[in-house]
């Protein structure tokens, strides 16, 4: 970090935690899939969890994200409780998980038009930009019931381009990329660390990103 | 970093555009159960009685009860594709009040389910010869009406969105809560056949709209959160 860098940001460690989990437990049908659990995400790494099929990754992952409430602990976000701050976390955060959120009988295009308008205003031509990135040149216009798993994914991951969110949180992205798509998925991780932004993702790959911390559940 | 947060009213319209288009795509959600109407409706001067003294007498109610059960044929498509395919936690995630997102897709189902519903409604109070003097009244009454029920099917549909196996349940949680819809919707046509005025009953269910805009959607964006939860 620069000397000429906003003291807030130089100074203490505290000010580039993003996320910080305090205790955090969780239950699930009578069975305790974590308990006691503590990390940190800073600003610019890529936190990738790790865990046994069943270890509760998707379920910390809806957890963080505020989709599941069913835990005991303190999640903050800069400092303060989720919870107390839902909109601006919200529009700091994007979130693809199992099921990637795009709509079969629309074509890629349409779905980020509106997922993307969901939190930030988007040009078609950053849309487009995004799809060519990402892969899909020549099927923008198509439904998605034509488009393979794994493009569909990729019409998903577009999104990741076009976002200004601080924080991703990535539920097992890679399942359908071919080793192209993979490689590609590994660049935008670690462009999004290196822009200061942060990454949180499970997968069972390993992943070559420089950024990268581990947290292993179960 | 571009991109600016939209503000809400561009959320609102841009899910209120992307379900009128998957609505326009996958017609037969919106055909059948359109179709299901008319036919319900044809059958009763064939079942009963094709006079048209016995018919007038039930045409309000039969419109009516025809109306709710086709509004429960159209029901489910409101979220369960966008269950199943993710789209409803990017809606979640949302930085924007989900009230608004909300009653925009309770908005776009209601042009492409209640809406021509609405419109056809005449024609077939003509086939039950209900006196013409009384669809002006009947056409409001569901104009009035038709929006509830979507209101209120939008909380029950939000709340068994994430059962497997749905069938009955939605019927059985809907429809009792449709009947003061219901009866203020006949007595205001019959009110008019006795040349009496509707303005009365029609006010009562322009209250009902407006607690329903304003509550109903609140109800169903609490209900999508447990489902998805």
């Amino acid at each position: 970090m620069s000397s000429a860098a906003p003291q807030t940001f130089s100074n203490s460690n505290a000010d580039k935690t993003m996320l910080a989990v305090r205790d955090l437990f969780c239950e699930r049908d009578d069975r305790v899939l974590f308990k006691n659990l503590d990390f940190d995400l800073p600003e610019g790494q890529v936190l990738q969890v790790q865990g046994s099929n069943g270890s509760g990754k998707t379920t910390l992952m809806r957890i963080l994200c505020g989709l599941n409430d069913s835990y005991e602990g303190s999640i903050k976000w800069y400092g303060q409780e989720i919870e107390e701050q839902a909109a601006s976390f919200f529009s700091s955060l994007l979130y693809i998980g199992h099921r990637v959120g795009v709509s079969k009988v629309l074509s890629p295009v349409e779905n980020l038009r509106w997922s993307c308008s969901l939190k930030q205003a988007v040009s078609d031509e950053q849309i487009m930009a995004a799809l060519k990135e990402v892969g899909l040149r020549g099927f923008e216009e198509s439904p998605c019931y034509t488009l393979s798993a794994g493009q569909q994914q990729r019409a998903s991951l577009a999104r990741l381009i076009i976002s200004p969110a601080l924080l991703w949180v990535l539920d097992e992205p890679f399942t359908t990329l071919d080793s192209k798509g993979v490689a590609m998925l590994e660049k935008i991780l670690q462009r999004q660390a290196q822009t200061g932004g942060s990454v949180m993702v499970t997968t069972h790959h390993s992943l070559r990103i420089a950024e990268l911390t581990l947290l292993s559940l179960g | 970093m571009t991109g600016k947060q939209t503000t809400t009213w561009a959320a609102f319209l841009a899910t209120l555009k992307r379900d009128l288009l998957i609505a326009f795509k996958k017609k037969n959600d919106i055909v059948n159960p359109f179709m299901f109407f008319i036919i319900v409706v044809s059958l009763f001067p064939i079942g009963i009685s094709p006079e048209s003294d016995r018919l007038t007498e039930i045409a309000a109610g039969v419109i009516w009860i025809s109306v709710l059960l086709a509004s429960m044929l159209s029901m489910d498509s409101l979220y369960r594709s966008d269950f199943e395919d993710g789209s409803l936690e990017q809606l979640l995630l949302s930085p924007h009040p989900l009230f608004f997102l909300v009653l925009a897709k309770n908005i776009s189902h209601w042009l492409v389910s209640g809406l021509p519903v609405v419109l056809v409604s005449p024609l077939l109070a003509y086939m039950l010869a209900l006196p013409s003097e009384a669809y002006g009244t009947l056409v409001l009454s569901l104009l009035l009406g038709t929006p509830i029920m979507s209101l209120i099917g939008s909380i029950a549909v939000a709340l068994t969105v994430g059962l497997g196996s749905r069938g009955l349940i939605l019927a059985v949680i809907t429809l009792p809560m449709s009947v003061p819809i219901l009866i203020f919707g006949t007595l205001a046509v019959q009110s008019t056949l006795n040349s009496q005025s509707p303005v009365g009953y029609l006010s009562l269910m322009l209250v009902m709209l407006s607690v329903s805009v304003s509550l109903a959607p609140l109800a169903s964006g609490a209900a999508l959160k447990i489902s998805v939860n």
